[in-house]
């Protein structure tokens, strides 16, 4: 076990190394820069401005610097915001994002299962309609719209919930938010666990445990949850990484100060510090995720490690 | 007189489909006594797998019996899942088909076996285990200790059969089910899986249903045979007697497509067409489109299951002598 | 957004069952799987219903009184009227909200096209190359793929949104530059099978070159996999189109799209709702159609599934 973990760990490095080459030269590449602003600047001052952030150097040079720079930790200074670092920022951002993107996982994750698992226990009959019809109002209706059908129901006519904006330590204010994230993950998960845990049930193994007499509770929590989980942890990743994206754009939507504020504001302007930054943090993390459910993966499934 | 263990009465499976019912199995009766080997032949879709799953609560969500398993002075057919579960794996055990895919792959061997005995016999875990290792012992399994950790997989195919046979001796059944248990093995393990099932069996007194489509594995092991045709049971009678003796023009078809046992065939020869679709059996006799005794009444009456003296029964019209020659 | 259908997972399972047939019966799956689409009533309704929208949405314009820029000075902010002829009512500019709810399906209509045309066509190019050329080739292709899918796509596709202007075209072919992955993975599989079939053993001893083999060997046992990538991957990038246009990112004015009706609707749902509830509900239907569509798609192919 341990060597596999060795293993993958070494074999996702090259691949977040081309990873951040490509990021770099695809916003190098691009037309416009951060100091194209509505108002010219003096042609000494941009002078300057471009010596101060490496810009007039040749790209490579750049590169290099930026890749120096990015194995001390150092993600460089925000182009646009000025004596901000990218690092500071994300530190300022960051943590409210993964907040709000982990609280939705953790609650759609554990709903969506258990929500398959009841859906699959009682295939035909009428929990399993609701499921369907719950999963389908997540999964077809998008993010903004969810986001704005909700604070028209609950925050404008019903005022239970804000429909907007951050107060300090206020959990109310993320209960819209989190529901917007959490519906489609915990619909795709209930989806995708109630289609294993059918098949699971439907194994001569469960018929099996069945035989034994030991009771429909420990036929479904000790032989049929574990392999009916193996589908559902190869969509947990990705999922947490739909989560965190889809996070900027709800954070948009309801005024939270997470780093989609800044995300967005700096893709506008251009500000390649911030916007690098940004995705080469969540590249790191969609790897480190994929890793994660390698590794679970391994666990759950005994036959994969001897591979 | 030994003890009556099981007396199934009537019993009949049906499974609903789209828009219409299916009968897998057509009152069905007979009894089991202490010791005894049952063997249960018929091709595939003569209803004698789906039978024994009915007693044992083991349905497809479609299925549903009627009629009567007792055991003892309970009605096993028709019982909630959690009553059955009293009985199941304690006093009624089953064995299936697929050793392969019949234990949990995530779960590990120890643990599998374990369980069954908290349940039943309310051990602790340790214990439980414990007695895990001394039964895989006693099924052949060589260090049993060190295969009682290992995960399905990491096992043979014959040495899986051997668990799950350890696993439904556990609790000394008064009856072992075992569903095609050689059919995916080897020949060479198939030999030794049918002593150990025989000696084990007797060593607890458990009565044995060994439900096949290979007669030659009725051969040496059973004491009395039933043969299922189309759902229903269409002769029964004592091993010898249904071999040397047969009096259904089906049991005769069987014993001359199976190797070794055709003591008077000179070829093998599989039986004519095909075994029925169970949603369109032929009016009469389910058996006449593929019989050579069948006469005008086949085709109209369906025969009853009517004892014919030495404890046989058949289901045919037919009274003259059968003989192979005309069959060829 | 990608996976938003799940479509991975079912293209890869469709491209298994592919590989291990032939080229002939290959085609024959995916006949036999449309035939069994036409049974699925759900998914035929939705079929007729999709349609009946899209012709709509470009031919409807053409009946209707008002123009979607055009302003009626008379009408600012007014609920439905049918004297007038602003039967979903009119925006706070005096704008016919339906002629700019067709419009804007339109618009959706168009990226979702078009992106998906360009993604098809890289997808079916980069897999058909490396799978052909195979060895170190196919490798390096298939590892940038992998790389590829290891990005942020939202992400990604705003940069490249930002980073090339608000042009509409460029929306669609940026979105449609970052969809290939899939159908570049399952069109290498299946030329990799392919090409060690006979008939393709036969033009290359006719002396046919590399590119007129994929073309004409390889592309036409490609429709099964490029139909069904082409229905799971429309409502994505509808998705996709609608939120970048909600974020302001997308389509600009006087242009709209329904991510665009919706973001100006949202804010003033609760004076003016016809504003929100008519875009939302022809993205919302669009987006149910194409849901049952595609799950029609995957029991068609995968029967056993329920």
């Amino acid at each position: 076990m341990l060597g596999y973990a060795l293993r993958r760990v070494l074999s996702a490095i090259p691949i977040a190394l081309i990873a951040v080459t490509i990021c770099f030269f695809i916003l190098r590449l691009a037309p416009g820069g951060p100091f194209d602003g509505e108002r010219a600047l003096p042609p000494l001052v941009l002078a300057n401005l471009r010596a101060h952030y490496n810009l007039d150097q040749p790209l490579v040079v750049q590169y290099f610097i930026y890749i120096w720079r990015l194995l001390h930790g150092d993600l460089g200074p925000s182009m646009v915001i000025e004596g901000f670092s990218v690092s500071r920022l994300i530190a300022i951002g960051f943590p409210f994002t993964l907040t709000l993107a982990l609280t939705a996982f953790v609650i759609a994750t554990f709903v969506g299962l258990v929500a398959g698992m009841i859906a699959a226990v009682n295939q035909n009959k009428w929990p399993d309609y609701v499921l369907v019809l719950v999963v389908m109002i997540g999964v077809i209706i998008p993010n903004f719209l969810m986001a704005a059908l909700l604070q028209l129901w609950f925050g404008v006519y019903l005022r239970w919930f804000p429909a907007g904006g951050w107060v300090n330590g206020s959990w109310m204010h993320l209960v819209l938010p989190v529901t917007v994230l959490a519906w489609p993950h915990a619909a795709r998960i209930s989806r995708l666990m109630r289609g294993s845990m059918i098949e699971v049930l439907g194994t001569n193994y469960v018929r099996t445990a069945r035989s034994k007499g030991i009771g429909q509770r420990l036929v479904l929590a000790r032989h049929a949850i574990k392999p009916a989980l193996i589908p559902v942890v190869s969509y947990l990743g990705p999922g947490l990484s739909y989560l965190l994206t889809g996070s900027l754009a709800v954070e948009q939507i309801f005024g939270l100060p997470g780093i989609g504020k800044y995300f967005i504001t700096a893709a506008l302007n251009r500000d390649y510090g911030i916007v690098l930054g940004t995705t080469i943090l969540y590249m790191f993390i969609i790897l480190a995720l994929n890793l994660i459910v390698d590794l679970v993966y391994a666990w759950l499934d005994p036959k994969v490690r001897y591979r | 007189m030994p003890n009556t263990v099981l007396t199934v009465e009537d019993l009949s499976v049906t499974f609903a489909l789209h828009d219409s019912e299916v009968h897998a199995v057509r009152d069905m009766n007979f009894t089991l006594t202490e010791s005894e080997i049952l063997a249960v032949v018929g091709e595939s879709g003569s209803g004698k797998s789906q039978a024994f799953l009915s007693i044992m609560g083991l349905l497809a969500r479609n299925g549903r019996a009627t009629g009567k398993a007792m055991l003892g002075d309970i009605n096993l057919v028709g019982m909630n899942k959690s009553q059955l579960d009293a009985y199941r794996g304690k006093d009624i055990a089953m064995i299936f088909q697929d050793p392969m895919t019949s234990l949990n792959p995530s779960l590990r061997v120890r643990t599998q076996l374990a369980e069954v005995l908290v349940k039943h016999r309310g051990f602790d875990k340790d214990k439980a285990i414990r007695a895990a290792i001394e039964m895989l012992e006693r099924v052949g399994i060589p260090e049993p200790a060190k295969r009682a950790n290992a995960f399905p997989h990491e096992l043979s195919g014959g040495m899986r059969q051997r668990v799950m046979i350890a696993m439904a001796l556990l609790c000394q059944p008064k009856i072992l089910i075992a569903d095609e248990p050689t059919t995916a093995l080897d020949v060479t393990v198939q030999a030794q899986m049918l002593d150990l099932f025989k000696s084990l069996t007797q060593d607890f007194g458990t009565a044995l249903v060994l439900i096949t489509h290979d007669l030659g594995v009725v051969a040496g092991v059973a004491d009395r045979m039933m043969v299922m045709y189309g759902g229903r049971a269409v002769e029964k009678g004592k091993v010898d007697d249904l071999f040397y003796d047969p009096r259904h023009p089906y049991t005769l078809g069987l014993l001359h497509s199976t190797p070794h046992i055709a003591h008077r065939a000179a070829r093998l020869d599989p039986i004519q067409g095909l075994p029925p679709s169970l949603e369109h059996l032929p009016k009469g006799c389910s058996f006449n489109p593929r019989c050579a005794f069948r006469f005008e009444r086949c085709l109209i009456e369906r025969p009853p299951l009517t004892p014919t003296g030495e404890g046989r029964e058949k289901a045919c019209f037919y009274e003259g002598e059968l003989s192979y020659e005309k069959v060829a | 957004m990608a996976g938003i259908t799940g479509k991975d997972a079912v293209l890869t399972d469709y491209a298994n069952k592919l590989a291990t047939l032939d080229a002939p019966k290959g085609r024959s799956l995916t006949q036999d799987a449309l035939r069994r689409l036409t049974r699925n009533k759900a998914a035929v309704v939705s079929i007729f219903l999709l349609l009946a929208i899209v012709l709509i949405a470009f031919i409807g314009p053409y009946f209707l009184p008002w123009s979607y820029s055009q302003v009626d000075w008379t009408a600012i902010r007014k609920p439905p009227d049918f004297d007038k002829g602003h039967f979903f009512g009119t925006d706070q500019n005096g704008r016919d909200m339906l002629a700019r709810v067709l419009q804007g399906t339109q618009m959706s209509i168009i990226v979702a096209a078009v992106a998906t045309v360009v993604s098809v066509s890289i997808g079916v190019v980069y897999g058909a190359i490396a799978g052909y050329f195979g060895g170190r080739v196919d490798a390096v292709m298939m590892r940038i793929v992998d790389i590829m899918y290891a990005l942020p796509y939202i992400l990604f596709v705003i940069i490249l949104v930002v980073m090339f202007g608000r042009n509409p075209v460029l929306l669609f072919v940026g979105i449609g530059a970052i969809e290939w992955l899939t159908m570049a993975r399952i069109v290498r599989g299946q030329t990799l099978s392919l090409k060690e079939k006979e008939f393709v053993e036969a033009a290359k001893a006719g002396g046919a070159k590399p590119w007129t083999i994929i073309m004409r060997h390889i592309v036409p046992n490609l429709t099964g996999p490029v139909v069904i990538y082409a229905t799971l991957t429309i409502p994505e990038i509808i998705i996709a189109e609608s939120f970048l246009s909600y974020l302001g990112l997308g389509v600009q004015e006087p242009q709209t799209s329904l991510g665009t009706l919706i973001s100006f609707g949202a804010p003033v749902a609760e004076v003016l709702p016809w504003m929100l509830l008519a875009p939302a509900a022809v993205l919302v239907t669009m987006l149910l159609c194409l849901t049952y569509i595609g799950d029609g798609l995957r029991d068609a192919l995968d029967p056993k599934d329920r």
